[in-house]
């Protein structure tokens, strides 16, 4: 068994992050597309703190605090817009939300 | 030995999660195997010596986030949209585009995984002050600024949340 190197860190942070991109384009549900987005913020977490484990230095990892901290407000406002949308369009679909559509 | 089975372990649960989060057709079966996925990023901050950030993960992610969006979602009706097409018609465009990315970003990686060998780390104090600690005494001063900037976002956001889901604006 070979030990585990940043490089495996990285790698699994590329997949999650392709994961999360993947849904993000494809869905038509914003619920699972903002789902999607704390995959890829997640994936980035993940990266922070593989650095800051193989530099011996605790920066990232407070720079992946400052990730979570947007991703919290990130959630929150978009929900909150989510709940907006539907009272008004009765949709979550994110293509039928074409009112700036010309 | 044993890091390298749990690490896999780790990464099967958030790249499963992450792939069940993104195909399943109900909302609540993605938010649950969205909640798997997060559980499995804090095993890998475990597994890298981040305590502090594996407790925050899971108070804050699986105990906040994740009852905010089953919240969210038992407040809107998903019943409508869960027996619609579920995904947009340019899919096929977006995961041609994905993949283009995955191949370069992995080429690179195999290509420059001997770059990511970095000079040994200083060798940490003969009294290991902890990982709680020594983000705290960073965090409240080098990045002092930055953490009063991150309450006022919050802030913000609580009050935009609160102004986007009142009835009248």
């Amino acid at each position: 068994m070979h030990p585990i190197t940043t490089t495996h860190y990285l790698a699994l942070s590329a997949a999650l992050l392709l994961i999360g991109t993947v849904g993000v384009l494809t869905r038509r549900n914003i619920v699972i597309i903002l789902m999607s987005i704390e995959l890829i913020l997640n994936a980035v977490n993940i990266n922070l703190v593989a650095f800051s484990h193989a530099l011996q230095n605790v920066n990232g990892q407070i720079f992946a605090i400052f990730v979570i901290a947007v991703a919290v407000a990130e959630a929150a406002v978009g929900l909150g817009i989510l709940i907006a949308l539907f009272r008004n369009k009765e949709t979550v679909l994110a293509d039928e939300v074409d009112l700036l559509r010309w | 030995m044993t890091d390298t089975v749990l690490f896999y372990l780790f990464a099967l649960l958030v790249l499963g999660g992450g792939i069940l989060t993104i195909t399943r057709r109900s909302a609540v079966h993605s938010a649950i195997a969205l909640i798997v996925s997060l559980l499995g990023v804090a095993g890998l901050y475990l597994l890298q010596s981040a305590e502090f950030l594996f407790a925050v993960q899971i108070v804050l992610y699986v105990g906040g986030i994740m009852v905010l969006f089953l919240f969210v979602i038992m407040l809107v009706n998903l019943d409508e949209a869960a027996r619609q097409r579920q995904f947009s018609k340019q899919w096929w465009i977006g995961l041609a585009a994905v993949i283009l990315v995955g191949v370069q970003v992995f080429w690179f990686l195999s290509r420059g995984a001997g770059a990511f060998r970095f000079a040994a780390a200083p060798e940490t104090a003969a009294i290991d002050p902890g990982n709680t600690e020594r983000i705290a005494e960073v965090l409240f001063s080098e990045y002092l600024l930055p953490f009063e900037i991150a309450s006022v976002l919050l802030l913000v956001a609580i009050v935009g949340s609160v102004v986007m889901a009142k009835k009248r604006i």
